[in-house]
């Protein structure tokens, strides 16, 4: 094997295949990056068992062949290089990596005991970069981070003809996306649950292309263990593959309250202000209390003998009388942060049933295509 | 030149007055079984758990001269005192008195600090009527016993000082009944004489370090080198233990204590070896802890597991949540997910389930009831495996579930014979005792267990 590449490009995708290596590898060859060099290019390719990516580069390939490098070590050293072309060839045992009059020989892992790369599933369909990566950040924020219950850890994803809904809860919010595609065949019903943070960090990285392609076994429907994602990274096409959760998710559209008896909407970047300075006196995510009146919303932490702050927002808000809510301020932050939108709808039900936010381009029409329901906290004492 | 004997600059300055009183009801669950119980006074009486691991929670004097004490193993009391009572606690009846006693405390000053049900501190400086001298406090400390024997009938012992070390261990003196104001400035030579082991916190390991170095009084200790103290007990409690021993003690008596944590736990008849029942049992306590949990309006967000083995090696688990709860199925899932990290194969003679990092608030789930089985369905355990396991807790010897089982000290009425207790039951009988703590001693006669004419009734 031997060949050369630009270093922004190579340090790039050797960048993007290292994101998932493991930190403590269970067997040695598992913290390998592995290059491929042939006809078609430079491949730099990483696998876990859990999720595998593989970076196609363009390079000039004097001698095909293969080799087994240190992921960690071949990234740090790739970034530290000038941005000039680097020649790698392998020499043995080792690859030996020329930059300039920089010089680095690595030792190579036993390429015999590094598992083969999974193919990817069948095809099921095209999505917009840059939406699916808007999509899935907006989502992925509402998952679970402890794994006590796994199911929750992931972002559900339901292919249902044209339509494609990301869905995430940690229990106490549920964030939904609805967004358009173009499905493989028009009558694709399918549904996958994938690792929250993979999809979010896979989404980001694939927004160099226009279109992200979603592979899937969508035949068997229970028998999905697989999805696969490609697209464009920053300097070459980008694959990856993740293992599925297992496991029979929450009926989460059923958790929506059937009924509204009070709406509200507000500018969203004050109000996210707003938030964040009262939040200032409630560490530790002590609920930040809202009223709404008519005109105007008021924002309130801390209580008795600690700090306490408040604030006025001008709002509108459309109910019977006047109603106070309680939120935990970074639950309530991260759905503002995800409406994307300057002004954000809220429906209420009571104070202590879950609210719904949403964004809108104006006043009088809020957009259903993404809805983060919000459990409120409740104040005891 | 050395600052040994002498106060340093940051040393705590002792107060003026011996405004700190230190309340404790004397034997205070068996007390209030003597009170109920009239056939029981002036014999020995011991309250705890009746089971055969069961440990004993009060003993009254009379049992305490057969060398009868608390935490005790219910077994050993039974040996060395076969003829006393031993009866299971009765809360409701303990809760009742400590907060009419509470109540009393709370009307000598606004600042009291609860410590348990049957003990409290009193700033009495927090409140303007009171000169605070020796004898102004010793007035308080007579109306206060006598109130709380006019409206309880229990006999209290208060201890006052200028701090709280010196109230506590005054009102351990001349227990029971017991009343001795120490004047300010007079606590050196109060503590002096008396061993370290009256100190709070000083158990037999550090006493028996300390006389290592020769020292067994408060005296010695006080006179003894700080560096000493610190290198033989480390930093903060050489240091405290010091400064304690020379009457150093500005501790407030704080009258919002609030509680740090909550916890249940359960001592088993016999070890639990088969992981289905554990789990059942884990589940069980869970459930209990949010009973508890919401009936003080509380939540939490670190949940901890304590298991003791059969070798009686304690392990405790915990994990932190994003935000508080009191949700059960959080909290259940939790508890479960931290047994799973403990090897329980040797069997399991103990175990509890605990939460602290308590907050007044709660950040309830999405999730209604309806939806929970979807979620423990995907939890750790296959439900067919809990069925059988909650099978298995039916079969065995849990007493809740047994629908007709008398406990000794148990409150009954019968339908001819009025009110009464349960004296003991076995083989198909029970047999009550016709007493309250309004009439005389009263007679005893014997029912059959399923007898419909008597009926338990609440400890009131």
């Amino acid at each position: 094997m031997k060949f050369q590449v630009d270093q922004d490009a190579f340090a790039d995708a050797v960048a993007w295949a290292a994101r998932t290596l493991p930190t403590r590898p269970s067997i040695p060859v598992l913290g390998g990056i592995l290059l491929t060099a042939d006809d078609d290019g430079l491949v730099i390719s990483s696998f876990d068992y859990e999720v595998s990516a593989s970076a196609t580069t363009a390079a000039t390939i004097a001698r095909g062949g293969r080799g087994l490098v240190s992921g960690r070590l071949l990234a740090e050293i790739t970034r530290s290089l000038p941005s000039q072309p680097v020649d790698v060839e392998l020499d043995g045992t080792r690859v030996v990596l020329r930059c300039g009059s920089t010089r680095f020989t690595l030792p190579t892992l036993p390429i015999e005991e590094y598992p083969t790369l999974p193919a990817l599933p069948p095809r099921a369909g095209t999505v917009a970069a840059d939406s699916f990566a808007t999509a899935a950040n907006q989502v992925a924020i509402a998952a679970g981070r402890d794994d006590t219950l796994p199911i929750l850890t992931g972002v559900r994803i339901e292919l249902d003809g044209e339509i494609v809904t990301l869905a995430a809860t940690d229990r106490y919010r549920l964030a939904v996306r609805e967004l358009r595609w173009q499905p493989a065949r028009p009558d694709i019903t399918a549904a996958a649950l994938v690792p929250a943070r993979t999809l979010g960090e896979v989404a980001r990285s694939l927004t160099g292309g226009a279109q992200v392609e979603i592979f899937l076994s969508f035949d068997q429907p229970g028998g999905e263990t697989l999805i696969g994602f490609a697209g464009r990274g920053t300097s070459g096409e980008r694959q990856t593959t993740t293992r599925l959760i297992d496991g029979e998710y929450v009926k989460y559209r059923s958790l929506f309250p059937s009924e509204t008896a009070a709406r509200a909407h507000v500018a969203t970047t004050p109000f996210i202000e707003a938030v964040k300075r009262v939040s200032l006196v409630a560490p530790r995510n002590v609920p930040v209390r809202l009223t709404f009146h008519r005109d105007q919303l008021l924002l309130e932490a801390g209580s008795g003998e600690e700090a306490q702050a408040s604030e006025w927002l001008d709002a509108t808000f459309d109910g019977e009388e006047e109603l106070t809510i309680a939120f935990n301020p970074s639950y309530l932050l991260d759905g503002l942060g995800a409406v994307d939108s300057e002004i954000v709808h809220l429906d209420f039900t009571s104070p202590n049933k879950p609210a719904i936010l949403r964004g809108g381009k104006d006043a009088d029409q809020p957009m259903d295509d993404y809805r983060y329901l919000l459990m409120p906290v409740r104040l005891g004492g | 030149m050395t600052l040994r004997g002498r106060a340093s600059v940051g040393d705590p300055q002792p107060r003026r007055d011996p405004s700190i009183l230190h309340a404790d009801i004397d034997a205070f669950f068996a007390a209030v079984e003597q009170r109920d119980k009239p056939s029981l006074r002036g014999r020995p009486v011991v309250v705890g758990g009746l089971g055969p691991r069961g440990v004993v929670a009060t003993a009254s004097y009379e049992a305490r001269a057969y060398g009868v004490h608390s935490a005790m193993s219910m077994a050993q009391a039974r040996l060395r005192c076969p003829h006393a009572a031993f009866l299971a606690p009765r809360f409701a009846a303990y809760r009742a008195a400590s907060a009419t006693v509470m109540g009393i405390l709370a009307g000598v000053s606004p600042t009291v600090e609860q410590i348990s049900l049957d003990e409290a501190y009193v700033d009495l400086a927090s409140t303007s009527p009171h000169d605070l001298s020796v004898d102004d406090v010793r007035r308080i400390a007579v109306e206060v016993k006598e109130r709380v024997r006019a409206r309880t009938g229990l006999s209290i012992s208060i201890g006052a000082g200028n701090s709280k070390l010196v109230a506590k261990i005054a009102s351990d003196l001349d227990k029971p009944d017991g009343l001795r104001i120490v004047a300010a400035g007079t606590e050196r030579e109060f503590l002096a004489g008396l061993p370290v082991g009256r100190i709070p916190g000083v158990g037999p390991a550090t006493a028996a370090r300390l006389s290592r170095l020769g020292i067994t009084t408060i005296g010695a200790l006080a006179a003894s080198d700080e560096s000493e103290l610190v290198n033989l007990l480390g930093r903060v409690h050489g240091r405290s233990l010091w400064l304690l021993a020379r009457g150093l003690d500005d501790r407030p008596v704080s009258g919002e204590r609030e509680a740090k944590s909550v916890s249940v736990e359960d001592t088993f008849d016999s070890d639990i070896t088969d992981s289905p029942r554990l789990r059942t049992v884990v589940t069980e306590l869970a459930h209990r802890l949010v009973t508890r949990l919401r009936r003080h309006g509380l939540s939490g967000r670190t949940i901890s597991l304590k298991i003791r083995l059969a070798d009686f090696t304690t392990l405790t688990r915990s994990l932190t949540l994003a935000a508080p709860t009191d949700d059960q199925r959080v909290i259940t899932a939790s508890a479960l997910r931290l047994l799973d990290d403990v090897d329980t194969s040797g069997g399991v003679r103990l175990a509890g389930v605990g939460i602290s990092a308590l907050s007044e608030w709660s950040q309830p789930t999405l999730f209604s009831e309806e939806m929970s089985d979807t979620e423990e369905g995907s939890g750790a355990h296959p439900s067919a495996e809990a069925d059988s396991a909650r099978d298995a807790a039916a079969d065995g010897s849990h007493d809740a579930e047994h629908p007709l089982r008398w406990t000794p000290g148990q409150d009954v009425e019968h339908d001819t014979f009025g009110r009464g207790w349960v004296q003991g039951a076995g083989s198909g009988w029970v047999t009550v005792r016709f007493e309250t703590a309004d009439t005389p001693p009263g007679p005893v006669r014997s029912f059959r267990i399923d007898d419909p004419a008597l009926q338990a009734i609440d400890e009131l």
